[in-house]
């Protein structure tokens, strides 16, 4: 098992992408939502998906730290 | 953390001679039979009428969100073939996220003895939450996206991926190529990262606060649970469309 140090820097380094990533499209979002109010639920939808897209790559850099922590 | 139960794998739960059954397996077979059941008794059921009710209306506002879903994407002309694929996709994924976080899934299960060591096994694991099912998946999402490419274009399809009119093209069809192998492993890992990742939360919570503080995580998965569905059948769905138009057709329109 390796350092617990490595496990932690694993999912902190491989989050910050995501988290800039999260940041762009909601704030985004936000910008087309108040622009146009009455896009809302289509500029929802489209954002959700680009969040859960986003989101996949913290999502890997958590399993590589699961896999390391648990095997 | 002695009694916190976290298994990155499936655990095989009986042998069919040289095939380990694992519990991921097991409730995914679960799932596929209560669906087809549930298919073939709601198919008796339902007939054609103006006003549905009931087990209807439920079923059929189901499957008009979906359809209205795909043709969004493809237009009315392709829907109909596409739409099967991304329903059964959805419906599958959906129900398997959702079956792991059932009370009992999980917490369930024997000891087994492992090099002298009781080790815990449980009897059902959420269906998704395991490698080999989402791998399948993806490869069957990928196969069918070739598929329909093939399908619609023919052999057209194929130079895509082979071709030699100047040596540019020649290359960027080897990271075509390449492309269609690293969706298969994007579609495993994303399906299997978010549910597993899930599941993990939910352990986590349970093992620190018991009382209450999971509640809203469960929320948080039901949630999560039905965005990676989308999020599956929303990718093969773009992907599929892709394959089938023409390259020259994309500009056209």
């Amino acid at each position: 098992m390796p350092d617990s140090l490595v496990v932690g820097l694993t999912i902190a380094i491989g989050g910050i992408g995501p988290a800039i990533a999260i940041g762009l499209i909601v704030s985004r979002a936000m910008d087309a939502i108040g622009r146009n109010p009455e896009a809302t639920p289509k500029i929802q939808t489209n954002m959700i998906l680009g969040v859960a897209f986003a989101e996949a790559i913290a999502i890997y850099a958590l399993v590589i730290a699961l896999v390391l922590h648990f095997t | 953390m002695a009694n916190l139960h976290i298994s990155i794998s499936a655990e095989p739960i009986f042998h069919l001679g040289n095939l380990a059954i694992t519990n991921s397996m097991f409730v995914s077979w679960l799932v596929t039979i209560g669906l087809s059941a549930f298919a073939i008794y709601a198919s008796r059921k339902i007939s054609p009428t103006k006003k549905p009710h009931g087990l209807q209306a439920f079923l059929e506002s189901i499957i008009e969100s979906l359809f209205g879903l795909v043709s969004s994407v493809t237009g009315d002309r392709r829907a109909k073939e596409i739409f099967p694929y991304i329903a059964t996709f959805f419906i599958f994924i959906l129900l398997g996220n959702w079956v792991g976080l059932l009370p009992g899934v999980g917490s369930i299960g024997f000891d087994h003895l492992e090099n002298g060591q009781a080790v815990f096994v449980p009897l059902l694991r959420g269906a998704t939450a395991d490698i080999n099912i989402t791998l399948g998946l993806a490869i069957v999402s990928v196969a069918l996206i070739q598929y329909v490419g093939l399908k619609n274009l023919g052999l057209r399809y194929l130079v895509k991926f082979v071709d030699f009119s100047s040596p540019i093209r020649f290359f960027i069809g080897i990271l075509e190529l390449i492309a269609e192998f690293a969706k298969i492993i994007s579609f495993a890992f994303r399906l299997f990262g978010n549910i597993f990742a899930g599941e993990v939360l939910l352990a986590v919570m349970a093992f620190l606060v018991p009382l209450l503080a999971p509640l809203p995580f469960i929320g948080l998965e039901v949630f999560v649970g039905f965005i990676q569905a989308l999020v599956f059948a929303m990718l093969t769905l773009v992907f599929m469309n892709l394959a089938a138009v023409a390259h020259s057709e994309e500009h056209a329109t």
